[in-house]
């Protein structure tokens, strides 16, 4: 593209432009004026090589603190990116995020949460919302032990309350449930893989198949113990035909982020469940520096 | 390498546990007149030079609560915050209060660093347990104050102050105590932050917003929320109730004066002192030598003169 566009003259780029009524419009004001939505659809996929590098040279801390910011101010369609970041990250990690939040907002990451979506839901005024607020400030606030010690016996009973929880859904929502987000906003993650497994010996299923998927719980599950599944879930959803701009940028964002922490097993998990490799993926739906750019990112580390 | 005092320290203290019996008053000279760092220096050189832990062997000789006291104290800021943290987690209601004191009273760093020594100690982390142990209002409200990791800046919102003191008197005003707001602004807004809110609310609605919260004296969260106030915003003023009612009440509460004594001795215990003096009209030296006595009292008053020392 650029091999081609840098060498046009003026003359060449009018016919370029009268030759794709498509793209430019015959304005009534006698100039070709570019169709707002694809100049708007030409922005965004420059746009997205620039994100990609900007993210990707960001300390990881500053990158967190800008994810979760900018998921608050867009509004519950991007809450699961809050929930993403406070659950996949280590303690550590999501400690400096929490760091890195108080310099760059002067706030901390649970006041502006907590705030945000409460304001949210004085608009709406439902209960639901609220308990979505607490699962996230929770999820935000959490500084898990990361030591490997377990008590069998309370993961067992907690699985066994989890179950509980959820075959009273009908009657009430699990998201309600104190005990639900308690378990899920302090428990270690061991712990929690310790819980999942326990579920999975009382019910045959993974709890987070159980778990209803328009309250989060179940990516939160996810996330918490499977990280890579729920990766591999989101890279999926960005390359649907029918994805929306949310869902695309997942991809700069998980491949970004995960780089250098478990891409490797986000590509196994890729190819497990799409069969195909998210190399091959790349190459095939996404074009220029920016393909190329993410390319390198997952090949690291080989 | 360990200074000459340091060395000499700990053959003082090795001396003061041989034979029968023990040298409590060597005890007391030493450690009462040592701080945090130079303690740390004196347990791990005692436990280069004799193999055994400060602590175990402190634990052995002494008894009651001069041995809570000196044990206490002979602990890390971070360790001993962890330690009492998990105390309260085990006991009753009556305990929530000393986890509202850590959570609120501490710097965000210290409470950062008792949480990781939480860790380390119990492995669990300290959230864990206290939602474990905690239900109801009492757990919507504490899991937060300590799991929170408050901006420490000074800049206020004054819009934002007027607009939350507002819906602070709103929600007191219908009973709700523990509605969610009340706890989000408490838990999550900065010190400042908070201290502004609550001057507006002074200034608009003409109460103290603890006032407006003693509506029933008996009731426990009410109890808790007024300490979480207090403890934001005027810590020496709450830790000078803390110990004007540990040494008045019949009999003394020894556990809740060791308490305060050890955690604020290289904090503000001569803040803490002023305004007992100004609340009672006698010292706290002198309140405690009436109220104690032998080691335990010794060791007090050395480590409440710690900070002239």
């Amino acid at each position: 593209m650029i091999s081609i566009l840098g060498k046009w003259h003026q003359d060449d780029r009018k016919s370029y432009r009268k030759g794709c009524p498509q793209f430019f419009i015959q304005d009534d004001r006698l100039f070709e004026k570019w169709d707002d939505r694809h100049v708007a659809f030409l922005k965004h996929e420059f746009l997205r090589l620039k994100n990609a590098v900007v993210l990707w040279t960001m300390h990881p801390w500053e990158r967190d603190a800008r994810l979760m910011k900018e998921a608050l101010v867009k509004g519950p369609q991007a809450y699961g990116v809050i929930i993403e970041v406070a659950s996949t990250r280590s303690s550590e990690q999501l400690l400096g995020a929490r760091r890195a939040y108080h310099s760059l907002f002067d706030h901390s990451i649970e006041e502006d949460v907590a705030y945000h979506i409460n304001d949210s839901r004085r608009k709406r005024l439902t209960k639901i919302i609220l308990c979505i607020e607490q699962l996230l400030v929770g999820l935000v606030s959490s500084y898990r032990y990361e030591g490997p010690k377990v008590n069998e016996e309370i993961a067992k009973s907690e699985a066994k309350t989890l179950f509980a929880a959820i075959k009273n859904a009908d009657k009430k929502n699990p998201i309600e449930d104190e005990e639900v987000v308690r378990i899920l906003t302090t428990r270690s993650k061991p712990h929690l893989k310790a819980i999942f497994k326990h579920y999975k010996e009382i019910n045959g299923k993974n709890i987070d198949e159980d778990l209803d998927d328009e309250l989060s719980l179940d990516e939160t599950m996810q996330c918490l113990c499977t990280p890579q599944t729920y990766f591999s879930k989101v890279l999926g959803a960005a390359f649907q035909n029918d994805a929306d701009e949310h869902a695309k940028e997942a991809l700069t964002r998980v491949i970004v982020t995960r780089a250098d922490d478990d891409m490797k097993e986000i590509k196994e998990e890729y190819q497990k469940k799409y069969g195909v490799s998210l190399s091959k993926k790349i190459e095939d739906a996404v074009n220029g520096n920016y393909k190329d750019f993410l390319l390198t990112l997952i090949a690291r580390g080989e | 390498m360990a200074t000459l005092s340091v060395t000499e320290d700990c053959e003082q203290l090795r001396k003061a546990f041989a034979g029968w019996g023990t040298n409590e008053g060597l005890i007391i000279s030493i450690l009462a007149h040592r701080n945090a760092a130079q303690i740390k220096s004196i347990r791990q050189t005692y436990a280069q030079t004799y193999g055994e832990d400060l602590l175990k062997d402190l634990n052995k000789e002494l008894s009651n609560d001069f041995e809570r006291v000196v044990l206490l104290w002979t602990l890390d800021p971070a360790e001993r915050d962890a330690f009492l943290a998990n105390e309260a987690t085990k006991r009753w209601t009556s305990s929530n209060q000393v986890l509202v004191e850590i959570a609120c009273t501490r710097t965000s760093q210290q409470l950062l660093l008792a949480k990781q020594a939480y860790h380390a100690r119990f492995k669990r982390s300290l959230e864990e347990d206290v939602a474990y142990h905690t239900s109801g209002d009492f757990r919507k409200l504490l899991v937060p104050l300590v799991g929170t990791y408050r901006y420490e800046g000074e800049e206020v919102n004054m819009t934002l102050a007027k607009s939350e003191a507002k819906i602070l008197h709103e929600k007191i005003s219908e009973k709700a105590y523990n509605h969610e707001d009340v706890i989000r602004i408490l838990a999550t807004r900065s010190k400042a932050q908070i201290n502004a809110t609550l001057n507006h609310y002074k200034n608009e609605f003409g109460n103290d917003i603890n006032k407006d919260l003693k509506t029933d004296p008996k009731d426990e969260f009410l109890a808790i929320l007024r300490a979480t106030v207090k403890c934001l915003t005027r810590p020496e003023k709450y830790f000078e109730k803390v110990l004007r009612l540990a040494i008045n009440k019949r009999g003394t509460d020894e556990g809740a004066l060791t308490r305060v004594v050890t955690t604020r001795a290289e904090i503000d215990m001569k803040i803490i002192k002023e305004e007992y003096h100004k609340r009672n009209s006698v010292t706290l030296d002198h309140a405690i030598g009436k109220d104690t006595t032998g080691d335990y009292e010794k060791m007090l008053l050395a480590l409440i003169g710690h900070g002239d020392a």
